[in-house]
């Protein structure tokens, strides 16, 4: 999808936060110079189109409950099967398969410390294979994405 | 979380009890808050609860901080971000907090937090996401990382993600459900 110089705008300047007011897309529409309209139109179709992935809340994992990432190293003729295993696991929420001996890393969700650990140790259980968990210690910068290089992308 | 192994997570023990009226709310907005003129009426009459109490539910929330943001978030993929590494870092111990902040100021890292160590299997405490149109942009900004930490991190690697093998969003589970 072609991004005009409005659209880009307006992905600039509400990726990381939208106003919580009364009328949200009007507020945008004035910083940004055109209608409410024009705004409510245009999230429309980059949601459709899925270059924003949501126009929405974004909560704190760690206050609505529990989470960590994990990692485990999958025999290469297994990692389908493994895969299949940890996305059927309650409360795995991303699974991405990266280059590394470690090639699986999983985030396990829960509403507790203590859920967390069962599900953990019960997902251990069934892979047959060590877990490495990798709970956040300290966290610098969350979930805030970053500077969209625009002319990277062109 | 009330119960944490980790002093630094103590602090954010959540103040602010999440009540059924707040689930509701989480809930009906995690396909997205409704794109039309006031959202608050439009979520207000599909859950049957006043306009002004979802506004200032959210609000709450907000200021509690168990709504983190309200956001346009961008798919970073679709957009042409096609080489996602996540470079990890072996920071010294006492270095680690300080480089952390400073890396997570950069203007493309998307998310910094360190890590526990698993010695002899896993050596790196700093994990930094970095996005990039090919791999060598990610060895670039990785670079860049690297010259920043100067002597205080002692190894590193990028783990380039070769598959996106489920990727949801935040889910609570409905009241009743097991």
């Amino acid at each position: 999808m072609r991004l005009d110089s409005t659209d880009k705008q307006l992905i600039n300047l509400y990726q990381r936060d939208l106003p919580v007011c009364e009328r949200p897309y009007l507020e945008m529409s004035r910083q940004l110079g055109i209608s409410e309209g024009e705004v409510i139109d245009r999230l429309q179709t980059l949601q459709s189109r899925q270059v924003v992935s949501r126009v929405g809340p974004v909560f704190e994992h760690r206050r609505a409950g529990a989470s960590l990432l994990a990692a485990v190293a999958a025999p290469e003729e297994q990692i389908d099967l493994v895969a299949a295993r940890i996305n059927r696991a309650p409360g795995v929420n991303h699974n991405y398969a990266r280059e590394h001996t470690y090639n699986l890393w999983f985030v396990m969700t829960a509403p507790d410390e203590d859920t967390l650990d069962e599900r953990l140790d019960e997902l251990e259980h069934q892979l047959r294979l060590p877990m490495l968990r990798l709970p956040m210690v300290e966290g610098y910068h969350i979930d805030l994405g970053f500077d969209i290089d625009w002319e990277a992308l062109s | 979380m009330s119960v944490s192994t980790f002093p630094s997570e103590q602090d954010t023990t959540p103040g602010y009890q999440l009540c059924a009226r707040d689930r509701q709310l989480i809930l009906a907005t995690q396909a997205g808050l409704p794109l039309t003129t006031d959202p608050w009426a439009t979520l207000g009459e599909q859950l049957d609860m006043p306009a002004d109490e979802v506004l200032a539910r959210f609000q709450r929330m907000q200021e509690a901080g168990v709504l983190r943001r309200v956001a346009a978030v961008p798919d970073h993929y679709r957009l042409g971000y096609r080489f996602n590494g996540m470079t990890v870092w072996d920071i010294r111990d006492e270095a680690v907090s300080a480089m952390g902040r400073r890396v997570g100021e950069l203007s493309f890292v998307s998310h910094c937090y360190r890590r526990p160590r698993h010695l002899p299997w896993w050596r790196y405490n700093l994990f930094a996401m970095v996005h990039g149109t090919s791999q060598r942009e990610v060895e670039e900004k990785a670079a860049q990382i690297s010259n920043l930490l100067g002597d205080t991190c002692s190894g590193h690697t990028i783990l380039y993600s070769s598959a996106i093998l489920k990727k949801t969003g935040l889910r609570l589970k409905k009241q009743g459900d097991a």
